[in-house]
């Protein structure tokens, strides 16, 4: 129960950071995305991001943020065990997940729905 | 942008600008950031919910449930979006539906929805990206940066 306090609260305040920039820097969505996500790879360099997923869990997981996370995560595991390489072969090692996800149900969508409003 | 071009303005034209921003409607910015707070707080609730039925049901352990969760999470979002439900929970939500990794794929799905008359290679295909693709390409060339510092620190006997 306590983990999803934690989630919520967490995952809460990286939405906040996100609608301040929107707000208060007038950023685009996009913008404010390539912002975190950025941050989010700059914090996985440090190792401070994989922290943080561990004491929030989904709350820090599931912010796009983690993509950056995750992005570095993937290059540096690789890079460990094959060298300097393992960065351009590692680097969607780890998200390859969420992005042929997001193609797959992405183009499926298309094939079955038509645009709303 | 705005105060960088100022100078080349007539000042008719600065008046203008003066007068349009005064009349700006004010972001309720608070308000919203409430919103988002709920609205982000909320999605990442489900994620963790998600993640535990993984690991209750399925024998994921805390690190390899990460994927398999994100992956529901673009599912659901992709369902409501096609719905045109997602929508609207942005319109409520602001950044607290951008942020977390449906507002990612609701801007895949909603793009190639919207793309859907001008073709499946060009309208489908083509503009697929076209809002996702900016976090990828600057997520990719930043891990990039980052993982080759962190790399050239270590094989010179650093950290």
């Amino acid at each position: 129960m306590e983990k999803f306090v934690l989630a919520f609260v967490v995952g809460g305040a990286i939405c906040v950071i996100g609608q301040l920039l929107m707000d208060g820097l007038k950023l685009t969505p996009a913008h404010t995305m390539v912002t975190l996500v950025v941050s989010g790879a700059v914090l996985g360099g440090f190792g401070i991001y994989d922290k943080l997923i561990k004491f929030a869990g989904a709350g820090a997981s599931v912010p796009i943020s983690n993509f950056g996370n995750q992005l570095v995560k993937g290059a540096l595991q690789e890079a460990e065990t094959t060298g300097i390489v393992g960065v351009l072969t590692g680097i969607f090692e780890v998200t390859s997940a969420g992005i042929s996800a997001a193609i797959i149900f992405g183009f499926l969508a298309s094939l079955l729905f038509r645009p709303k409003g | 942008m705005s105060s960088i071009n100022r100078k080349n303005l007539t000042p008719a034209q600065q008046q203008y600008q003066d007068f349009a921003h005064a009349r700006e409607p004010q972001r309720p910015i608070f308000a919203n950031c409430v919103r988002a707070f709920i609205a982000g707080g909320f999605i990442c609730t489900i994620g963790q919910a998600v993640q535990l039925f993984f690991i209750t049901f399925f024998n994921f352990n805390e690190k390899t449930a990460g994927d398999p969760t994100v992956a529901v999470m673009i599912m659901i979002s992709v369902i409501l979006t096609s719905l045109g439900m997602y929508d609207h929970l942005a319109q409520w939500g602001g950044a607290g539906t951008a942020v977390p990794v449906t507002g990612f794929a609701n801007t895949i799905a909603s793009a190639s929805l919207d793309s859907k008359s001008e073709g499946f290679v060009l309208g489908v295909g083509g503009n697929m990206f076209k809002i996702a693709g900016p976090v990828i390409v600057f997520g990719v060339f930043s891990a990039f940066v980052v993982a080759i510092i962190k790399v050239t620190i270590k094989s010179l006997g650093g950290m």
